[in-house]
């Protein structure tokens, strides 16, 4: 699987804020650069949002892609109509869109929609178990399937709004242009590398939908000219204030109209959150809305504006708004087909030690005596996150022993004598250099 | 086949870090590739002998063992002791005060659940000494 979180390693200084940061201990540093363990990345983008030397990045798909087809079709997340400062009605973002390339225009939020009607028509409830979670946070699926496989079952097995908008848009398309689906092409602009990756390896879909995903950044700053004194704005907005609401944290919930529900942000407190559904002592509900940026997709971090002055705009926006869009969704658009999971997530056991558990138990073993051998300082300057992840990277050879700066000190003084400590940095010395200097 | 050792600490009156033990252990399971029946069980049985030693011992030490057939968890206190174990037993019978309540605690379901989710339970409890609870969890 590819993903859409990358190290440029030209900017990488080796530092150890992002292995400190991320939340499934997925970067070690090696040879003085970070690299990512792949099977562990869920895409979240904390490393990039902590990284001092930006030297983490997403790889979106450029505009120039656009050129690989005949038509295009931009499927904007809503996130993205926060972005803009004096903005009054979306239209001026979707006919904005139609100047930068894009032919055609079908919002993720109108998809949003049809999905909330999806479920409020949808006879039997869903076949999930209660709690359900809602499934439109790529970053919480990917956890969900790596850390959390018990709950994967509690997953609502709807296809998140963007890619709903692509098959839509996409069959549309076909139908007003005569083309071959092919030939059009169709690209979110989305908050985060999640989605980004979900575009090109969907979770819940065997095969994709999208063409590939743009950055909200980069769009914006192609958008801002265009954005300039339009008149004659065509009337492109198909969604409410509903739809436009699930870049927000809770959106998800109201948009469903779920009565009982707990709507959570921010990566940690996902997993804490996650935690508790796993042991049955989730709060009372029926729905768990997680997403794992601040305050939803406003938070992510192929955005401009900050969560919270986001999260405004929008609100600003959608006061204007209807609530709902003028229009119920066709019977073809409520087809269960290509609304629902074409294939069930998988566990992929990315912590397991060993698929062999005698085998997994005395690596474990071996892993509790080096690591009562180190000193417990997680330190990082063995490029592990702390003491246990370096342990285990020892016993799962991804690591030497000696990698740890405090074995060495032994080994140095071993050799040079106690004097050696005076030549080591403070944290690592284990006498002051004068006695009663103070 | 040497088993897994694990030990856990448990402060007396945290309740914000009552449930760490168990989630330390519930990785620890997952890395050695657990099946997530047995991990859930386990799971509760931590975390309500957790909670209890934190509502009724002030604190005390949870120790796991890990064996190919089974979770062996030991719960260990010097807390006041159980009065009366059968009805400690008892769904929904609390000893627990007011404030504890009021935190969404002490209802009652501590022990029946510890009974519920383990394959074996024993208590060993001396009032004034303290209170051990050993909870055996197999695995299928």
């Amino acid at each position: 699987m590819k993903h859409a979180v990358v190290l440029d390693g030209t900017r990488c200084r080796g530092c150890t804020t992002c292995i400190k940061n991320c939340p499934t201990e997925a970067i070690r540093v090696r040879q003085g650069k970070a690299a990512i363990l792949s099977d562990r990345c869920i895409d979240c983008g904390r490393c990039i949002q902590v990284c001092p030397h930006r030297a983490i990045r997403s790889v979106s798909d450029s505009l120039d892609r656009l050129k690989d087809f005949r038509y295009c079709v931009a499927v904007p997340e809503p996130a993205l109509y926060g972005q803009f400062r004096h903005l009054e009605q979306v239209d001026q973002v979707l006919n904005g869109l139609l100047h930068i390339g894009f032919h055609k225009i079908f919002e993720a939020a109108k998809a949003a929609e049809i999905l909330a009607e999806y479920v409020a028509r949808r006879i039997e409830g869903s076949p999930a178990k209660f709690p359900l979670i809602s499934p439109q946070c790529p970053a919480i699926l990917r956890l969900i399937r790596i850390r959390f496989p018990r709950l994967i079952p509690h997953l609502d097995p709807l296809v998140m709004p963007m890619e709903l908008a692509a098959t839509l848009a996409r069959k549309e398309a076909c139908a007003e242009t005569g083309l071959p689906p092919e030939e059009i092409g169709v690209f979110a602009i989305v908050p985060c590398p999640a989605k980004v990756t979900a575009a090109h390896s969907p979770e819940g879909l065997s095969q994709p939908v999208l063409d590939g995903a743009l950055s909200i950044r980069d769009v914006y700053l192609r958008l801002l000219r265009p954005m300039e004194g339009q008149n004659n704005l065509l009337p492109l907005s198909a969604s409410g204030a509903t739809g436009v609401g699930v870049a927000m944290s809770g959106g998800a919930s109201h948009a469903r109209q779920a009565k009982r529900y707990v709507a959570v942000d921010g990566i940690e407190n996902c997993i804490q959150m996650l935690e508790e559904i796993e042991d049955g002592r989730q709060p009372d509900v029926d729905f768990i809305e997680l997403a794992a940026c601040t305050q939803g997709c406003v938070g992510g971090c192929l955005t401009v504006e900050n969560p919270y002055a986001a999260k405004m705009r929008l609100r600003r926006l959608m006061d204007e708004m209807s609530p709902t869009s003028s229009w119920p969704a066709e019977p073809e658009e409520l087809d269960q087909e290509i609304i629902t999971f074409s294939r069930t997530p998988q566990y992929s056991p990315a912590f397991r030690l060993d698929p062999d558990r005698a085998e997994a138990m005395a690596k474990h073993l071996r892993i509790q005596a080096l690591e009562a051998s180190l000193p417990g300082l997680h330190c990082g300057s063995c490029g592990a996150p702390n003491c246990r992840a370096f342990a285990e990277d020892v016993v799962l050879g991804r690591a030497s022993a000696d990698d740890c700066i405090f074995k060495v000190r032994e080994r140095m003084r071993d050799v040079a004598g106690p004097e050696s400590d005076a030549y080591l940095p403070p944290p690592f010395r284990q006498k002051k250099p004068r006695e009663g200097s103070e | 086949m040497e088993p897994v050792r694990l030990s856990y600490p448990v402060e007396g009156g945290d309740f914000i870090q009552a449930g760490e033990a168990s989630s330390k252990m519930k990785m620890t399971l997952k890395k050695l590739g657990l099946p997530a029946d047995v991990i859930r069980k386990a799971a509760i049985c931590m975390y309500e002998g957790e909670i209890n030693m934190v509502i009724h011992a002030n604190g005390g030490r949870a120790d796991v063992e890990i064996t190919m057939d089974q979770i062996t968890l030991r719960m260990v206190d010097q807390g006041p002791g159980i009065p009366d174990v059968a009805r400690a037993m008892e769904e929904g019978y609390s000893t627990a005060g007011p404030e504890v309540r009021s935190l969404g605690f002490g209802a009652g379901m501590g022990l029946p659940n510890m009974k519920r989710y383990s394959d074996e339970l024993h208590i060993d409890t001396e009032l004034g000494k303290g209170t051990t609870v050993i909870m055996k969890i197999k695995i299928g």
